[in-house]
């Protein structure tokens, strides 16, 4: 066991873990952050992808020992009063069945949309191919990308 | 009415009859007229105390207007927890927004809570327009004691009772006091609102639960957290049916975090409790840690020497002789096929496939004072605490079971499996534990979409026509004890109805089945049987069109023939709608303008249709298929037919897109192979699943308003899928694929 001091959306935490912890089960089971799912533990399915220092990343694979000072964005923290774009567009189009591996869909959108902010199909489905929807929401996930691009674009003017 | 038109009205009665009596619901089994209002139970913990007006267990009215309905069937991604709701909401002309949904619990005052087949709409849907209307009735009734008006001039309308000829208006916060000192009418004395005046039913309503998902809010049984609470694991023998000798649990036990390590000696229903080795930690990861030292030494038991390679060798060895049981023998066959123009033989393979949905199977259990208290995601949690009455000796009145949201599905949740381990290990630490399983866990220890092997003969006359149908269908059984003694029993899901299309339609049929034995546990995959039946008897039936050399739509609809309704014959037959059918199947091949397109080389149009869950659906599929022989589906066109009503257009639309693609990721990749007894494949890395950028590009959804009874879409909209792609590839490429996942079969082309 050791301590980890950890950024998590803005807050500092501190957890007393085995250094090999992945930091999924750090967000679930110490932090109570369960927006970050479980899906298959090897980083083949995108359930808990959250933002490390922006970049989308499988918090199954990031031992915590590996995080130092970097900042971790999860779910939780992408909108402080979750309205973000893509949040506001899975709402309106309905996008989830079961719901399950929405958190990671959007979290690797949003590092999309920072990069990309006009994406094509073949942008998202290049940028989501990760991100498994056993229900099988990719028509409507291609279709909330699009529109929280529009969005963005109407917030931003 | 004429005749045809009191033939239709006799018909419609009893396919409403049918509908309801396969639900096994009774309506009194909601009301209870003889009791007041206020006096109905169950009652969640959250509902408001000021939720005084109670006319039914499913509605909750509070002086503030906030109105709280009871989601009875488990949600697990096909919207039932918006759907059925937004029945009562009609009935009851409440807004929306003023509606709070919560999950019951497990109770019996809410019926049947099981979400499976495709049942839920069709069960719930004219009681929930009962329930609505009632209180309705009851509010406008307090509004007319209160007004001193006669309840004729009262409408009830946006949360609200209006007079119109004062102006009056009471809003339902205002008349629950009074409502509850109403009797509640007989649900068959009130009325129910016109379809034309529908405000809420057939508009597009985005998800309840929504805004939590995508936020990130606790939702799902792996999310559920408590004071104290331990995390457990649980391994199982890797051959079905295999027993534990030993472990090293000492060694387990001195791991960091390890609280509990210990045997579970379990039984042999594979469904059931099976032996296996618990190691309940501190955390996830510490379990998961203790576990990758975990040494077991198994007793593998008759299941080590099952492989997918003996199972083919086995089929092909019978693929000759006559079937263990005739399912149909319809004029002869044999004699139909020799005197044919053309005949065609084909064999079709599949092979197991796991569920995989998306949340890891789980449950959290607490066992205490002799009591248990479990979250589950759970399609099924009636079986959930009947197993651990079975299994465990606690009387069900000591088991609450508290209803997640599943992350995902498609029939694995049926199957109460990781219940009845959570509580196990729960009734062994007597401390809250969940139980986690992990990917590995769940793609092994699936109750698994059976494979199988079917021998198809077919025989054409010179006008074409389909006269002879023959098909041994070689599948699996387990064996199990009945009555003491063992016996050979098929597969869930594992199952042929003689019935089945075009079982009752060709003149001269042989249907026949032998079934192998095997250790491995089946169940229900969404769409059971038909999400394989469906690919083979399309497939085939397109070859016998192009042998015959006929359209493939046309040939359909002769093989369809004449007849309005074909009754049950068998066993699981059903009556079958044939206009129904055609009429999604002229639909579908008008909207996709079948027959006149003309595609180059490598790309082109397949067709398919199925009857299940009640449903009338039909596919055209339109697809690209390179030199190289990658295959990009561009184009599906769905009609569907589900009767008189679509609930909420967005969650059905949802779907059957959902089921295209769920369809499209079972034919493309999903394959398990199976040696020395144990599932090969262990997590998506060998275990692919359909990806964003193998979905197909787009997919138009109709949906035909007919007179029938509301039915189910969790299910229907998947098995037509997979035979119209691979008719389309056909007509792309001249390849026939006859063997499942479609990467077993080369489609390049020159």
């Amino acid at each position: 066991m050791s301590k980890y001091t950890l950024h998590i959306n803005g807050n500092i935490k501190t957890v007393s873990v085995a250094s090999d912890t992945p930091l999924l089960w750090v967000l679930r089971d110490n932090l109570s952050l369960v927006g970050t799912k479980f899906g298959c533990g090897i980083g083949q399915c995108g359930a808990c992808t959250v933002h490390i220092d922006g970049e989308p990343t499988r918090a199954c694979q990031t031992p915590i020992s590996t995080l130092g000072n970097r900042k971790v964005t999860t779910i939780e923290g992408l909108d402080p009063k979750g309205e973000h774009p893509l949040q506001k567009a899975w709402q309106e189009l309905d996008v989830p069945q079961c719901g399950y591996c929405q958190t990671g869909q959007i979290m690797t959108a949003a590092a999309l949309l920072k990069k990309t902010p006009k994406p094509s199909d073949a942008d998202i489905d290049k940028a989501l191919a990760g991100n498994l929807c056993r229900c099988g929401t990719y028509l409507r996930i291609r279709k909330g990308i699009h529109l929280a691009a529009e969005i963005a674009t109407k917030e931003s003017a | 009415m004429n005749d045809q038109q009191l033939e239709n009205a006799s018909r419609r009665d009893f396919m409403r009859k049918s509908v309801l009596a396969s639900s096994g619901l009774a309506l009194g089994f909601y009301f209870n007229s003889a009791d007041s209002a206020t006096k109905q139970v169950a009652k969640p913990s959250t509902v408001a105390e000021t939720s005084i007006f109670k006319p039914n267990a499913f509605i909750h009215i509070a002086t503030n207007g906030t109105v709280t309905l009871i989601s009875k069937q488990p949600e697990i991604g096909q919207g039932i927890k918006t759907s059925l709701p937004m029945v009562i909401a009609e009935e009851l002309e409440v807004n929306w927004k003023d509606v709070v949904i919560l999950q019951g619990d497990l109770d019996p005052i809410y019926g049947s809570q099981s979400a499976g087949g495709s049942r839920s709409t069709p069960t719930n849907y004219e009681e929930f327009h009962k329930l609505g209307a009632t209180a309705r009735t009851m509010l406008i009734s307090a509004a007319a004691d209160i007004l001193k008006v006669p309840v004729s001039e009262l409408i009830a309308k946006d949360s609200a009772v209006h007079h119109s000829a004062t102006g009056k208006h009471l809003s339902y916060g205002q008349l629950v006091e009074k409502a509850a000192t109403l009797a509640v009418p007989k649900p068959e004395t009130v009325k129910l609102k016109d379809s034309k005046e529908y405000k809420l039913l057939g508009t597009r309503i985005s998800g309840i639960d929504n805004p939590s998902v995508v936020t990130g809010k606790p939702l799902f049984g792996i999310d559920v957290q408590l004071p104290g609470l331990l995390y457990a694991v649980y391994e199982k023998s890797p051959v079905f049916g295999g027993k534990v000798v030993s472990a090293n649990l000492d060694k387990i036990k001195s791991l960091p975090g390890v609280k509990y390590a210990f045997i579970i000696e379990g039984g042999s229903n594979l469904k059931g409790l099976l032996p296996g080795v618990a190691i309940v930690a501190d955390s996830t990861w510490s379990a998961f840690s203790a576990r990758k030292q975990l040494e077991v030494v198994w007793n593998d038991g008759t299941g080590a020497t099952e492989s997918w390679a003996g199972f083919t060798a086995q089929a092909k060895a019978l693929s000759t002789k006559p079937g263990t049981e005739v399912l149909r023998n319809d004029g002869d066959a044999k004699a139909a096929l020799k005197s044919a123009d053309k005949t065609v033989e084909a064999s079709y393979s599949y092979p197991f496939i796991s569920h995989a949905s998306i949340e890891p199977q789980n449950c959290t259990a607490w066992f205490k004072d002799g009591t248990f208290e479990l979250w589950a995601p759970t399609q099924n949690p009636e079986a959930g605490q009947k197993i651990i009455t079975e299994t465990l000796g606690i009387p069900k009145e000591k088991i609450t079971l508290h209803i997640t949201r599943s992350g995902g599905g498609f029939g694995r949740r049926l199957i109460p499996d990781y219940i009845i381990e959570a509580a196990a290990i729960a009734q062994h630490v007597k401390e809250p534990v969940k139980l986690t399983w992990t990917r590995e866990d769940d793609l092994r220890h699936d109750q698994f979409r059976a494979g199988g092997f079917h021998f198809l003969k077919g025989g054409i006359n010179q006008q074409g026509k389909l006269i002879s149908w023959q098909n041994h269908f070689v599948t699996f059984g387990n064996k199990v004890l009945k009555d003491g003694k063992s016996t050979l029993e098929l597969g869930s899901g594992a199952n042929l109805s003689g019935d089945e299309f075009p079982g009752r339609w060709v003149e001269n049929c042989l249907l026949e089945q032998t079934p192998l034995e095997c250790n491995i546990p089946m169940g229900p995959w969404r769409a059971p049987r038909s999400n394989v039946l469906a690919w083979v008897f399309h497939s085939f039936i397109d070859e016998l069109a192009h042998a015959a050399g006929r359209d493939p739509l046309e040939f359909r609809l002769d093989i369809l023939g004449n007849k309005d309704f074909i009754p049950g014959t068998g066993k699981q037959g059903i009556p079958y709608d044939v206009n129904r059918m055609k009429h999604v199947l002229q639909h579908v091949a008008e909207k996709a303008d079948w027959g006149k397109k003309t595609f180059p080389k490598g790309q082109g149009q397949g067709i398919a249709f199925h009857f299940s869950h009640l449903g009338y659906i039909a596919h055209v599929a339109e697809v690209t298929v390179s030199k190289t022989g990658n295959l990009k589906v561009d184009r599906v066109v769905v009609s569907t037919d589900i009767g008189a009503q679509i609930v909420n257009l967005s969650g059905a639309e949802n779907q059957v897109q959902g089921s295209v693609i769920d369809g499209l990721g079972a034919l493309m990749f999903q394959d398990l192979n199976i040696e020395k007894g144990r599932i090969v494949q262990g997590n998506f890395g060998d275990y692919p699943m359909i990806r964003i950028n193998d979905a197909p590009t787009q997919v138009d959804v109709h949906f035909l308003k007919t007179e029938y009874p509301v039915t189910g879409l969790g299910e229907p909209a998947l098995p037509p899928l997979a035979p119209a792609v691979c008719n389309a590839i056909f007509a792309a490429t001249g390849i026939r694929v006859r063997e499942l996942p479609l990467l077993k079969t080369d489609l390049s082309w020159s």
